[in-house]
């Protein structure tokens, strides 16, 4: 399936302007001169297909009481699935990517506790035998907006 | 502190808003609210910054951002509040955060970039180095996605 102009205004207005209003896919279809019916077979679309990951609140985790901390590990490529389950077990652990470099493996911790952020890495160097984990917990946060601003023509 | 109910909401709108026409009185059902009062709530947690915003997360590969890396930057202590205000305010930086340092990792800053190819994040990187005077940085680039989820807040309180 490919995007047309108005998958794309809807996916922009989605993600930066979303209503919080009682009929909000009412009030998008308005501002794209369509019906809330069809926004709302245009977002279940869209979810279908997995452009769209979720629809949902965005919230502060660090004002929800949550810490949270990035690690790099090395693992070698023989390796990469196994310690990728055992790194992805946890619930907290929400991003894990593969990158290039002598740390190949990157992934985000988030717990209630640090307390419980320390235990989770604990575990994943017992489970799978890697020491060396690169713990960068921030210090400041200067940014986070994800968004993907599509081209809408 | 976030009362009871408060965790409840955020725990269903984390979980997703559903897609009928009036989400929120769907939602207001199961929470024991009526529409009105779920959207005054709502509105009450985005004025304390608990929520940041509702919207759509979207699947960056999906939508042509098949490129995407973390910038990693050195920045001397005294530069930190300049280069991190000037990297964040740049509308193609999604993340900026300052980080802990070790002997052997000296990066203290962290920028994540998202494009449509590699080119074009080398290109993006290198604007942003002379925006900010840093030379000092490199590119990890993701090869693979091994995990992307959304936190579960308050997944373990009854």
């Amino acid at each position: 399936m490919k995007l047309d102009a108005i998958d794309r205004k809807l996916l922009n207005m989605a993600q930066s302007n979303f209503p919080i209003v009682a009929r909000p896919y009412k009030e998008l279809g308005h501002r794209l001169g369509i019906s809330e019916e069809q926004v709302i077979e245009r977002l279940q679309r869209l979810k279908d297909e997995d452009y769209i990951r979720r629809l949902g609140g965005i919230f502060d985790s660090r004002k929800l009481g949550y810490k949270g901390t990035l690690c790099g590990i090395k693992v070698p490529a023989h390796r990469i699935d196994e310690v990728a389950a055992v790194v992805n077990s946890y619930p907290g652990i929400t991003h894990n990517y593969l990158r290039e470099g002598e740390y190949n493996m990157w992934f985000t911790v988030l717990a209630n506790s640090p307390d419980k952020v320390k235990k989770i890495l604990e575990e994943i160097s017992e489970k799978t035998g890697i020491t060396d984990i690169l713990n960068l917990p921030s210090e400041r946060v200067f940014k986070v907006l994800v968004n993907f601003e599509l081209d809408e023509v | 502190m976030l009362t009871k109910l408060e965790k409840n909401i955020i725990k269903e709108l984390q979980k997703g808003l559903p897609l009928v026409p009036q989400p929120f009185a769907h939602l207001g059902e199961k929470l024991g609210l009526t529409e009105k009062e779920l959207l005054e709530i709502i509105d009450q947690l985005m004025e304390k910054g608990y929520m940041k915003r509702m919207g759509a997360a979207l699947r960056h590969h999906r939508v042509g951002f098949v490129a995407n890396a973390m910038v990693v930057w050195q920045v001397p202590e005294d530069m930190v509040e300049e280069v991190g205000n000037k990297l964040a305010a740049h509308p193609e930086v999604t993340h900026c955060y300052q980080r802990k340092t070790y002997p052997h990792w000296k990066y203290n800053f962290y920028t994540m970039i998202h494009r449509q190819s590699r080119e074009e994040c080398y290109d993006l990187a290198e604007e942003l180095s002379r925006l900010v005077g840093i030379k000092e940085y490199k590119l990890l680039f993701s090869t693979k996605e091994l995990k992307k989820s959304s936190m579960a807040y308050f997944a373990d309180e009854k």
